[in-house]
């Protein structure tokens, strides 16, 4: 038995994980048909703002990476993670911003007779920046907006901080569950009314934008960068799938899943419950503002309404409808709900014409998804990955209780159902 | 025809008869006396000079007089072009004026408007006008009107109306008027009163009064302005440069402004000397390229100063120096020091009494702020509270009973009607909802929190697109009725708007009903039963279906009555119950989940917080919510059970 367990950690992952290599595989299609459909390196099929659409469908897809490894493996419903999704967004954004506007003011003040001063330079971004609301001075925050390599640090360790402080204080007064839930949605909203006010020092409503633009590349065409952008998250989503699967696969992921099955057994079992969660919840922070920071430039704008608590319930709906606890479902459910919510909202979809009243899809699309949510909760708990269990249980029929958890070794119902 | 000859011919009679159509003796009438004594300046016309007839009418007390400023305010005044003598006139069919006399206004006749020219005074003159008529005013016999001219002199006061108010206090009758007249005469007498003691004493005399009037008559006394000089003059109070009460920066304007020191040379302006002084590629002999950093401008500027290009540079080191030449002192601009001191005692003593009151205040505004958490909340502590069920739906339902009350005004006209019809049918809506929540969804989620949680926000995002489907976007109105519009003003600074009480009634109300329900009727104590044990409440003769399905109907059936005070409160809209959702959670979850009174106190903390936060920072609500959740999750490391937290096994349920 002892045996047998230990040659299973010793087998690779991806014998281990047959999905890992399904799934770059498929991601190493996708990534390479969409360039040859592309405007920028191919045939010119897809237009360069449906490119940028997948470039983002797939940050998103790493944030519900993210989401499913605090949620369905570790059982923390986390209502915050679109706030580090933002802050990541908004820490890239300074920078894009800043340096934008600092060519701008570079050309103004060459006409100017004397050579400027470093001083005036940086009154003159200032001013550009914040004159929108009414400031005219760099607030602290933007101590370090000049220097790229320290905002993509900040894109790093400002969600990471964030989490590991909320995550202490919330996790060593042993708040759990709902009242966790409702804690992180509480930070999330007040977050996004702190970022809504004007003397924020992030421009408040406006939010950044013109993000789109990347300095000192003006002569490249935006079809180009959108290609380059979806390389890039595609790189970063096949990534964090490897680091989640293999964070998954230890004995670091037997632990998280036993705290999301019964948290107080793993504790009198003399695992520190408070530094495993506090570790996942940092670790998919950092995950969800890198997403972040490769979504907002392809978005091209950011604003606090981008963080509001509905943000984070929405990414909770994705995860749940693609099937939680398996790391291919929160994928398929981010790609498959956002790609659906841009063809309903886009007005793409046809209306349905009921001889009293017109189904109009951009106003009602938002209806059936609630509605979606609740039957998928109530019916198919496994979302759609469940799908796939179909298949595998028709090759090996199941013999005992369903697991919860698509691992061997999870909690299975019969025990669970006390 | 007969009539129109006769006049004719009167006219025409008249007009060959005399050379002036006006009769000579009204000449000797003390009115037209005056007028005739001011004749050149009122047919002058002229602000800056009528000043003197005006004040010989008002001070003349003829009756006659109020008559005469009264019609010339009106353009109603004219006068004989040959004669000069002042008549009233008014227009009459065919380029003919009627023509009366100004004292007692007896008609003298009709006439060919051409022999008068008609005073036109300019809007200047007709205030001036206007404040003379004060004086009348003041003594008429009709109440209303003597009013009207004590608010006028309190809109606009002069110190003209110091003397005509003191005369008209004694014959005043009404109590009222009176003191509003003595009051008003005292203010006056702060502010024009013609020696310092008299000013004092009215001062001294409004010992304990806050009103806004009277601050706005004390605020002036007491403005003060900085001066410098080199010795400090006797009695005066030295300031410290550098101190709070003058920077550096003020100290150094000041004598600026003094012209005892040379300006500051600007940025801006130090670039623009360099600028003019470029020649031939460089400034002094520096070259413009490397003039990109201070320290180089900062050069170059020194070599023009000494060329005698440029005045020199105010450093830091000749500011201080030019500073230590110099005493600065306050002196008071406003009035004498005696006077001044007076009114800064009596402002001081008003500031600590406006501060009581706007604590008074302020603990108002976070009751009533407490009341409505608690109403939103209220709902919630029955259905997570007492039941232990998550519904992120529940701000929706807050937002349905404002919606049915919206569409029961579109029905029923009359608000106060309106209202007693809303509130039941709310109740009943959203009951409705709430118990078809629970059947379909929420009885098979029991004991699996998170997929409520996720289920109950599908439900909250359908309806609110929902609302927005069926209302629009816009905020619709829900009017309360008249009887609730206004507020209780208690003094100058301490109100309340009646509907704020009523919301606090409410919450009481709800209060009791709650403890009510919960405590003496059947439906509480199987409500306690099952939620205690279900098992055993079942085996005792209780159906827990069924009494699940009643007490989340009964959460959700106040949520819907909430909503309609809500919404009489705020606007309505599709949004209405997320702004309530996490603050709700939040005073449940603080006050301690499943007792009611753990969220009473829960709802009194979180309102009189933001209040609070609110005072500190008042241009930032945003900023005080968001402080206020910071404060929350800080205070849920210290009492992660909530202020009243249940112990033993009830708080393992």
């Amino acid at each position: 038995m002892v045996d047998l367990s230990l040659s299973a950690t010793r087998r690779p992952l991806v014998t281990r994980y047959p999905s890992l290599l399904i799934f770059l595989g498929v991601l190493a299609l996708f990534t390479v048909s969409v360039t040859i459909l592309s405007e920028g390196f191919g045939i010119g099929v897809i237009s360069t703002s449906f490119v940028k659409t997948l470039g983002k469908t797939l940050c998103l897809c790493l944030v519900a990476l993210a989401m499913d490894l605090v949620w369905g493996y570790c059982g923390i419903l986390s209502l915050g993670h679109m706030a580090f999704f933002g802050i990541g967004g908004y820490a890239i954004g300074m920078w894009l911003m800043y340096a934008r506007t600092e060519i701008i003011v570079r050309e103004s003040l060459a006409a100017a007779p004397l050579p400027p001063t470093p001083q005036e330079i940086s009154d003159g971004i200032a001013a550009q920046i914040f004159g929108v609301v009414g400031a005219s001075e760099f607030p602290p925050i933007w101590a370090v907006a000049h220097s790229l390599p320290l905002q993509l640090a900040a894109v790093v360790l400002v969600p990471g901080c964030i989490a590991l402080v909320f995550g202490w204080l919330a996790f060593r007064s042993r708040v759990t569950g709902v009242y966790l839930s409702i804690l992180t949605q509480a930070m999330t909203l007040a977050l996004a009314l702190y970022l809504f006010q004007n003397d924020s020092g992030l421009r408040g409503n406006n939010g950044l934008s013109g993000l789109q633009n990347l300095p000192h590349l003006d002569h490249v065409s935006q079809s180009t960068i959108s290609i380059v952008f979806f390389w890039a998250s595609a790189l970063a989503l096949g990534l964090g799938y490897v680091l989640c699967t293999w964070v998954i696969s230890g004995k670091f992921g037997s632990v998280i899943r036993a705290i999301r099955d019964d948290e107080a057994r793993v504790r009198f079992l003399g695992y520190s419950v408070e530094a495993y969660k506090l570790v996942i919840f940092t670790f998919t922070a950092v995950l969800a503002g890198i997403a972040g920071a490769l979504y907002y430039p392809q978005a091209g704008i950011i604003n606090p309404a981008e963080i509001a608590p509905i943000a984070s319930i929405y990414l909770a709906v994705w995860v749940a409808i693609g099937g939680r606890g398996r790391l291919y479902g929160a994928v398929i459910g981010a790609a498959f709900v956002s790609l659906l919510s841009t063809w309903f909202t886009g007005g793409q979809a046809p209306d349905i014409d009921l001889g009293f009243y017109t189904v109009n899809w951009v106003d009602w699309w938002t209806v059936l998804l609630g509605l979606s949510f609740v039957i998928v909760t109530l019916f198919a708990p496994r979302g759609i990955g469940g799908l796939f269990d179909l298949i595998s249980e028709r090759r090996s029929p199941e013999r005992h209780g369903a697991d919860l958890g698509p691992e061997p070794g999870a909690l299975q119902e019969r025990e669970a159902d006390r | 025809m007969f009539s129109f000859v006769t006049r004719f011919l009167v006219c025409f009679g008249l007009c060959l008869s005399a050379l002036s159509p006006v009769h000579a003796q009204q000449i000797d009438a003390p009115v037209q006396q005056i007028l005739q004594a001011h004749g050149e300046v009122i047919k002058k016309s002229s602000r800056r000079t009528i000043g003197p007839a005006i004040d010989a009418l008002a001070a003349s007390g003829l009756t006659d007089a109020q008559v005469v400023l009264q019609r010339w305010q009106d353009k109603e005044m004219w006068f004989d072009r040959e004669t000069g003598i002042f008549v009233f006139g008014m227009a009459a069919d065919g380029g003919q004026l009627s023509v009366f006399e100004v004292a007692g206004g007896a008609p003298i006749g009709v006439f060919d408007k051409k022999q008068f020219k008609q005073l036109k005074p300019n809007s200047g003159i007709r205030g001036l006008i206007a404040s003379a008529l004060v004086q009348f005013q003041l003594n008429d016999p009709d109440p209303d009107v003597r009013e009207t001219a004590i608010s006028s002199i309190e809109r606009d006061p002069d110190v003209s109306h110091l003397q005509a108010l003191r005369r008209s206090i004694e014959s005043e009758i009404d109590p009222a008027l009176t003191a509003r007249k003595s009051r008003l005469e005292r203010l006056l007498t702060i502010r024009f009163g013609s020696s310092d003691a008299k000013r004092i004493e009215a001062i001294e005399s409004f010992d304990g009064d806050l009103g806004v009037d009277l601050r706005a008559a004390l605020n002036p006394l007491v403005s003060t302005r900085i001066e410098a000089a080199a010795e400090l003059p006797e009695g005066a109070l030295a300031l410290e440069v550098g101190s709070d009460d003058l920077s550096v920066d003020a100290a150094y304007d000041i004598l600026i402004a003094a012209e005892l020191a040379p300006p500051r040379v600007s940025s801006d302006g130090l670039r623009d000397t360099l600028v003019a002084n470029i020649d031939n590629g460089t400034v002094a002999g520096i070259e413009v390229a490397s003039l990109d950093a201070d320290e180089a401008r900062f050069s170059a500027y020194a070599a023009l100063a000494e060329a005698g290009l440029a005045q020199p540079l105010v450093t830091d080191a000749t500011i201080t120096e030019t500073l230590q030449k110099f005493q600065f002192y306050e002196v008071f601009t406003g009035a004498p020091v005696s006077v001044a001191q007076a009114a800064q005692v009596a402002l001081d003593d008003i500031e600590t009494r406006v501060a009581l009151s706007q604590t008074a205040d302020l603990a108002l505004d976070g009751l009533s702020l407490a009341s409505i958490y608690f109403l939103a909340a209220i709902g919630l502590a029955i259905t997570f509270g007492v039941m232990g069920v998550i519904n992120m739906a529940h701000g929706e339902f807050i937002m349905m009973g404002a919606y049915t009350g919206y569409v029961v005004q579109l029905f029923v006209p009359d608000y106060t009607l309106s209202i007693v019809v809303a509130i039941p049918l709310a109740f009943a809506v959203t009951f409705g909802a709430g118990v078809a929540m629970e059947r379909l969804v929420i009885r098979w989620l029991y004991h699996r929190p998170l997929e409520t949680l996720l289920a109950t926000f599908g439900v909250s995002i359908a309806l609110q697109q929902l609302a927005k489907n069926i209302f629009g976007t816009q905020a619709r109105p829900l009017t309360a009725p008249g009887w609730l519009d206004g507020s209780w003003v208690i003094n100058d600074i301490i109100s309340i708007s009646y509907i704020r009480i009523a919301i606090f009634i409410l919450a009481l109300l709800f209060l009791a009903l709650f403890l009510f329900v919960m405590n003496r009727t059947r439906l509480g104590l199987e409500v306690r039963a099952v939620t205690q044990n279900p098992r055993m409440a079942a085996s005792m003769g209780i159906n827990p279906d069924k009494i699940n399905m009643l007490t989340f109907g009964f959460g959700s059936g106040i949520a819907g009555i909430a909503g309609v005070a809500i919404g009489l409160y705020a606007k309505v809209t599709s949004e209405m119950g997320s702004d309530y959702i996490v603050q709700s959670f939040m005073t449940v979850v603080v006050g301690g989940v499943g007792n009611i009174w753990g969220t009473l106190l829960g709802a009194t903390m979180v309102g009189f917080l933001q209040k609070s936060i609110e005072w500190m920072n008042p241009s930032n609500t945003l900023a005080a919510q968001t402080y206020m959740i910071l404060f929350i999750i800080l205070f849920i490391q210290f009492r992660p059970r909530g202020i009243i937290a249940l112990k033993g096994r009830a708080a393992e349920a």
